[in-house]
């Protein structure tokens, strides 16, 4: 049994908050740039040029390359040989939060309340998901996540009867909706099956994909690709104002469902795709 | 497609030279606003008590900016999705306010409220925060402190970088550029999402 301290969690979630806020990974640089050589649109192109000086900025004077600094979401995945041990780690992961937010001048995006809506003034809640793994170490995921594109996910229950062809119906309706609100172009995370919450997790990790990469399961990854041709002909582009290139890829998570049920979850993530891990 | 610059207050000599699809470069004050100092705007409206800018010829900006940094004027300064003050914007173009600067689609009582009182919606690069600050020259908060990252500012902004979505003459930019690039056999057709 291997102690971990939950200090040591905090301390990691503070710094990886900044890191994902200040300096894009290498994986959004790189379909930023493939986006750049198969936009056709001249005002598409000025838009994805715009971008790539804007994370320049960002991480050249280690400012946030956008203002909505996110909802800050944590995966853990802690490996069944480790202890936790020095307090809650819930608020141990709260608290890296807060650190993180307040010392590297990060936006308050969080309130106490949905109806209330009071601003807990250090950016927490954080978002946090939990899963057990075999092994003795930890690795901490972090998704600083926008409300725009979060704003437009979309979760429906579809009848068994509708099939693929209803599921991409509905995917491709909701990327359309979602269209300069969601800051395009986009990463289209796609849940399909397990129940109506499973369904929506499905969605959310498949974000946490490199970008681009495919599913393991061939006949997924043809869909994704599927998805991602019948998206680019929408004409949407970057920010919406027309292009090639409305989203930069898609990605698909599955599970088995019951009898009755296909539910699809679509969660939209924005250009500036904001991830980092470590493993402690 | 024309690059115009304008400097606020905006005059309907200024905005009668605009079009959807341009760029319109702005120098001068703007006032930020977003969902809650909307909301609050409105209710001192109904009121009767004044807005916290004068309103004649204004220009708001849909932002929640990030803490400026020691030495920072302000922090990263995008524009957020700008349907979330759809509710609010008609009555605020009653009050004189000429344009409104976000992102994303607006609805028909929008659309109808800027032909009506000849005002525009312009929109920035979303997500482009560290740039947009540097067009900015100084910042002040003037209203509702409490708001933290919502309250309302007034900027000084330079050669601040908009494109023109909607005229008053009805001009569309969303819905003629993205039908020039959508492929024939698309399965929504630009025009027919977004209806918020």
């Amino acid at each position: 049994m291997r102690e971990i301290h939950v200090d040591q969690i905090a301390e990691t979630v503070a710094r990886l908050v900044q890191e994902a806020n200040f300096k894009l990974e290498d994986d959004v640089k790189a379909a930023l740039s493939r986006a750049r050589s198969l936009e056709e649109a001249p005002v598409g192109e000025a838009i994805l040029l715009q971008l790539v000086e804007n994370y320049t900025i960002a991480e050249t004077e280690w400012v946030p390359m956008c203002q909505d600094t996110g909802a800050a979401l944590v995966f853990l995945e802690i490996g069944q040989d480790v202890h936790l041990v020095g307090g809650s780690l819930t608020e141990a992961v709260n608290a890296g939060v807060a650190k993180g937010y307040t010392e590297g001048y990060l936006r308050m995006s969080m309130l106490n309340d949905p109806i209330k809506r009071v601003n807990t003034r250090n950016n927490t809640p954080a978002f946090i998901y939990t899963e057990i793994v075999p092994g003795d170490k930890l690795k901490i995921k972090v998704d600083c996540k926008g409300g725009g594109s979060e704003n437009m996910s979309q979760l429906k229950m579809l009848p068994p009867s509708a099939g693929w062809e209803g599921a991409k119906k509905f995917i491709i309706e909701t990327v359309a909706n979602a269209g300069p609100n969601a800051c395009p172009p986009l990463i289209v995370g796609v849940g399909i099956g397990g129940n109506f919450d499973k369904c929506a997790l499905l969605a959310k990790k498949s974000l946490l994909r490199p970008v681009g990469s495919p599913n393991p399961d061939p006949e997924w990854a043809a869909r994704e690709q599927e998805l991602l041709e019948e998206i680019n002909k929408l004409g949407v582009g970057p920010m919406g104002l027309g292009g090639t290139v409305t989203a930069l890829a898609v990605h698909i998570e599955v599970m088995g469902c019951h009898i009755t049920a296909l539910p699809v979850a679509v969660n939209i993530e924005c250009h500036s795709h904001r991830h980092k891990e470590a493993v402690l | 497609m024309a690059k115009i610059h304008v400097t606020t207050p905006l005059t309907p000599e200024q905005i009668s030279q605009i079009r959807a699809g341009d760029e319109v470069i702005i120098s001068g004050v703007i006032y930020t606003a977003r969902d809650a100092a909307h909301k609050r705007m409105v209710e001192d409206l109904a009121a009767g008590k004044p807005l916290p800018f004068d309103p004649q010829g204004a220009v708001i900006y849909y932002v929640g900016p990030t803490p400026p940094k020691p030495g920072q004027v302000i922090g990263s300064a995008g524009p957020t999705s700008a349907y979330r003050m759809d509710k609010y914007t008609p009555e605020l173009l009653s009050q004189g306010v000429k344009a409104v600067i976000g992102k994303g689609y607006r609805n028909e009582a929008v659309k109808a409220a800027l032909r009506e009182h000849g005002a525009l919606y312009l929109v920035t690069t979303g997500g482009a925060g560290a740039l947009m600050a540097k067009r900015i020259e100084a910042a002040e908060v003037i209203a509702y402190e409490d708001l933290g990252a919502e309250a309302v500012r007034r900027l000084v902004v330079k050669d601040f970088p908009t494109v023109c979505i909607h005229d008053p003459q009805g001009g569309d930019l969303y819905t003629e550029g993205q039908s020039k690039w959508a492929k024939p056999d698309a399965m929504v057709k630009p025009g027919q999402a977004g209806a918020h």
